[in-house]
């Protein structure tokens, strides 16, 4: 494998069985996107987020980025605003992680934090609001556009498929929903009777930080008819299972992942004996060590002390 | 009895408790049973007879859009969690 530079690089990834963690008459497979040039299944977003803006004229030469992310999609921006010449302006919680915040101030990103109390959801409005003021500046919202799922329509599912042909369900997290609904609508042109799952992480309180309910928010990006079910996973089972994917199956995957394959075991049963199913597992475990979530000790204990950063 | 988690926001309507029990056979009788309880809830919950937008309801961690929405059966040991809809954490 040879490429001229780090766009070219993404995608690709490979998709490793679990002989340890798959229930007995079942084979979990997980698709490593960690594996991407800058860590994460968020490179295939990036790139397909501003080619479709500089095709489209959306976004032009030089012009700045901004784009509210905790984290991965960030960082993939980041790496690729350098390569393409584009400054590039994250506005994130304030609570997030150190190793993040570090990667991208190296890849020469600004940011912008929004109030940790606001979650998420107060990065969406924040940078909405200074999107809104500064005409100069290009907002790729992954929560919002179709290139995002479109992303996982062209690249993460035909991998799957090419890779393992009778795939009979696939898992994905819930974040902006794109993974599930692009790559959901591609495996279900090829085999409509492929079950589609989206495993949702209940965040901590943090995360939530609303103060009614007319605060939420849905994706526009997600679609939920593709999913055959969704089922939340808390930090405790999310974090006891990636925790065993590393002693087990030797694979250092971030909590997300773990949220996933805990839905992937479950739904196994559900399927008929034999079935092959497939788990993405978005990131390694690098990024989140600061977090304590890998320390030595008993993964229910970390899991409650922790439980409003897990995720954030 | 079934037991229905109530997240932070709506947990003014609850005297503060997060968990809250109400027996019913289903998630519509339940809540009904938890609003009879909690008359607060009522608005928060339900729009015209259906789960307001922005709430998702989960009955054993699985969305009830995917059971039976209001007609899911609920066990008596069953775990009830209605949880705010937000953007992605880590996204």
């Amino acid at each position: 494998m040879r490429f001229d530079d780090v766009s070219q690089a993404i995608g690709n990834t490979p998709l490793v069985g679990l002989p340890n963690l798959s229930p007995d008459g079942y084979q979990v497979y997980l698709k490593l996107e960690g594996h991407n040039p800058t860590g994460s299944v968020k490179d295939r977003v990036a790139r397909s987020l501003l080619e479709h803006a500089l095709k489209d004229g959306s976004l032009r030469e030089g012009q700045r980025v901004m784009e509210p992310t905790s984290g991965n999609t960030g960082i993939a921006l980041a790496a690729l605003c350098r390569v393409l010449g584009h400054p590039l302006t994250c506005v994130m919680p304030e609570n997030t992680s150190e190793e993040r915040k570090q990667i991208l101030q190296l890849y020469g990103a600004d940011i912008v934090y929004s109030p940790a109390d606001q979650g998420s959801n107060g990065s969406v409005l924040m940078a909405q609001e200074l999107a809104a003021e500064d005409p100069d500046v290009f907002m790729p919202f992954q929560y919002g556009n179709p290139a995002n799922p479109l992303a996982h329509y062209e690249t993460t599912a035909p991998e799957i498929i090419s890779d393992l042909p009778d795939v009979a369900a696939f898992v994905a997290g819930l974040g902006t929903g794109g993974t599930v609904t692009g790559a959901g609508k591609r495996l279900k042109q090829y085999d409509p009777s492929i079950k589609v799952y989206a495993a949702e992480p209940e965040y901590g309180d943090l995360v939530y930080g609303l103060r009614n309910l007319d605060e939420g928010y849905v994706p526009e990006v997600l679609d939920i008819d593709v999913l055959d079910s969704r089922i939340k996973v808390n930090s405790r089972k999310a974090l006891t299972m990636t925790r065993r994917l590393a002693a087990e199956e030797g694979i250092f995957a971030g909590v997300s992942t773990g949220a996933s394959l805990h839905v992937a075991i479950r739904v196994c049963k559900r399927l008929p004996e034999g079935s092959k199913v497939v788990a993405l597992s978005p990131d390694g475990g690098w990024k989140y060590l600061s977090t304590g979530a890998y320390a030595p000790g008993d993964a229910d204990e970390i899991a409650e002390r922790i439980s409003g950063t897990l995720w954030a | 009895m079934p037991t229905v988690r109530i997240p932070t926001v709506l947990r003014k309507h609850t005297d503060g408790n997060a968990k809250v029990d109400a027996d019913g056979d289903t998630v519509g009788e339940v809540f009904a049973a938890l609003i009879d309880e909690h008359p607060g809830l009522g608005d928060q919950l339900l729009e015209d007879g259906k789960v307001r937008g922005f709430i998702n309801v989960y009955v054993e961690d699985e969305d009830i859009r995917y059971i039976d929405g209001l007609d899911s059966p609920v066990e008596p040991d069953d775990e009830i969690a209605i949880m705010p809809a937000v953007a992605g954490g880590s996204a």
